[in-house]
């Protein structure tokens, strides 16, 4: 001590402890900006070989060689991307009643002894591995709901439509009633005031004023139906290869499910050939058209947060 | 006084009126409403106790007989001697990578966005980046782990092995690992982190005793319901190159080896012929009684700490 006065050094701390705080500091930066990695290498891992793939085909047979056959060399885009939105579809003919039909009976009607059964028994549910689902589609949607009514094959459309549609329904139910359940309750207190019914509330009122939330929930359904990938993998039945078709009744491919077969079965993916090649195409299709779907979903997101 | 209708009201409109003040007050529309309701939730509920029950009714002669043989034995080319083991030695594997890898990073994400980063740009592009990346499709990322860990990295994962999808599926948690961590630590209330600098603690002290331990309850079910996210995915492992049918290995330590996992034991053989469709339904149970024991302990932790808050 040499007994001068105290400088703004002295005050630092022990070099020991801002030594400890920049390297925490730094690491935590470098796992936040992995994120960011991650993101520059599913682009660049997609993008050259979809490249090459594009410089390798007829562009025009792309639309119009009528099936999807990436061994034989047909390589029918229509065909898968026809496919996912009928499988999508569908899905969504199931998940939207029921998920909507559900969040609005948890956000406006459950009381919360009932609400602590069914929420456990949604998340139940969201947590069911779609692998399980697709096995579930195969071995009891596509016999006892689908063929029972309809003259469909084992393999069809319509099972693995529901699969997706059971997958989704707990995500549409839960953004939904997060939702309605961000709506002020001074809103319903209003509506309550001027002597509307319990129901015109919640369709008049409350659905209206969380319809940006809905929207939301319906698109990240929609792309989470996309990008679905094992139900349809187990239950169209497309292995190989599908002709044209928009006959759901039938087996049918999907942009997911093409991606598996190629990479599954006997001839996985060697490393060479426009079938390799033309995963990654799909791959990038696939990621684009999800990524816009998010965007977009994201936008709705951020109303709903805004105005309450 | 007595109350009239006035003379030009119709009789039809008096009776109405009538009615309106006088019947019974039963909601009709809101009854009919209800009750769709409730059977669109019974629907939802339905679905999973028919899934449930059928997956064990299908798989219960495998189940009731030979749990034990049906857990030790490998995969086989027959029925009567095929078994999860590989498959759940696999996806014990995964399992343990995604918690070593994409937990500490995650956290680590998540700790950065919420306690040090500026309000800049970049923190904004960070954000946004995220919620796009938790929202690709698996099987995307099936390609990223080929092109990098399959194809990229052979000398250090050994190709198609356990170690590649491993890593492919922790950075397919990451995500949902960071936006759920994040949102537990900013749960975290101010003052505690005042009190903190107020004794003249740095940033990390104050999240090491103070930030983190008040948010670990939610940190720990988040993640927990992303490890088991990652236990059943199976699309990625098929591009990462998992083995379908029988192989010998995997049983080892080597984390370079050839691998299975669970849902894709599942996926192969529900593709066989009808008479492995007892086998499925058990590995289903397997898969199941895994992946819904992590979920029913993440929800009972977060139920556990929301009540005692």
């Amino acid at each position: 001590m040499n007994g001068a006065a105290l400088s703004v050094a002295d005050f630092r701390g022990s070099p020991r402890r801002v030594r400890t705080e920049s390297v925490f500091r730094g690491l935590f930066f470098l796992a936040a900006l992995l994120s960011i990695v991650i993101s520059g290498l599913i682009v660049a891992s997609l993008l050259s070989e979809a490249i090459s793939f594009i410089s390798n085909v007829d562009i025009p047979t792309l639309w119009s060689s009528g099936g999807w056959f990436p061994r034989r060399g047909y390589f029918d885009v229509k065909t898968i991307v026809v496919g996912s939105l009928l499988v999508t579809v569908i899905g969504m003919l199931i998940a939207v009643p029921l998920g909507l039909g559900t969040a609005i009976y948890l956000a406006e009607y459950a009381r919360p002894k009932i609400r602590r059964i069914l929420k456990p028994a949604l998340e139940m549910l969201a947590g069911i591995p779609s692998v399980v689902v697709g096995v579930f589609a195969l071995t009891w949607i596509s016999p006892e709901l689908v063929r029972r009514f309809f003259d469909a094959t084992l393999f069809n459309l319509v099972a693995a439509g529901i699969g997706v549609g059971i997958l989704t329904v707990p995500l549409v139910a839960s953004i939904s009633e997060d939702a309605m359940r961000a709506v002020p309750q001074a809103l319903r207190e209003a509506a309550y005031g001027m002597g509307a019914r319990k129901v015109t509330t919640s369709i008049r009122v409350v659905i209206p004023a969380a319809v940006s939330g809905l929207v939301a929930a319906f698109i990240v359904a929609v792309s989470r139906a996309i990008g679905e990938t094992m139900v349809v993998a187990i239950a169209a039945g497309g292995t190989g290869g599908s002709r044209f078709t928009t006959d759901v009744l039938g087996p049918g491919q999907t942009m997911t499910a093409a991606m598996a077969a190629l990479a599954s079965g006997t001839d996985q993916v060697t490393g060479s050939g426009n079938a390799f090649q033309s995963l990654f195409f799909v791959g990038l299709l696939l990621f684009s058209i999800t990524l816009a779907l998010n965007i977009v979903a994201e936008r709705f997101v951020r109303r709903v947060r805004q105005r309450y | 006084m007595t109350l009239s209708t006035p003379a030009t009201l119709s009789p039809v409109a008096a009776d109405v009126v009538r009615q309106r003040l006088q019947g019974r007050r039963f909601d009709r529309g809101g009854t009919l409403f209800r009750c769709l309701l409730v059977v669109m939730i019974s629907i939802t509920v339905m679905i999973l106790v028919v899934l449930i029950t059928t997956v064990i009714a299908d798989g219960w002669s495998v189940l009731s007989s030979g749990l034990g043989d049906f857990l030790r034995s490998d995969l086989s080319s027959r029925v009567d001697r095929a078994g999860v083991a590989q498959g759940l030695k696999g996806t014990m594997t995964i399992g343990a990578i995604v918690v070593m890898v994409a937990f500490p990073v995650g956290i680590g994400a998540a700790v950065y966005l919420e306690e040090y980063a500026p309000r800049t740009l970049l923190t904004r592009l960070f954000d946004i980046n995220i919620r796009n990346l938790a929202g690709v499709p698996s099987v995307v990322y099936g390609i990223l782990g080929f092109s990098l860990f399959v194809r990229g990295l052979p000398g250090l994962t050994g190709g198609r092995s356990v170690l590649s999808a491993g890593l492919t599926l922790a950075i397919l948690v990451l995500p949902i690992v960071i936006i759920t961590s994040a949102e537990a630590i900013r749960a975290v209330p101010d003052s505690l982190r005042e009190a903190g600098f107020g004794v003249g603690a740095t940033r990390w002290e104050v999240i090491r005793t103070n930030v983190l331990p008040y948010a670990a309850p939610g940190i720990l079910t988040g993640t927990v319901l992303s490890l088991s996210r990652a236990i059943g995915e199976a699309a990625p492992l098929i591009l990462v190159g998992a083995v379908m049918g029988f192989f010998t290995g995997g049983s080892g330590l080597d984390v370079r080896e050839p691998f299975t996992a669970l849902p894709i034991v599942i996926f192969y053989w529900a593709k066989q012929p009808s008479t492995w469709q007892a086998n499925t339904a058990a590995a289903i149970v397997v898969l199941l009684v895994v992946v819904l024991v992590l979920n029913a302990g993440a929800i009972f932790l977060r139920n556990h700490y929301e009540k005692s808050r």
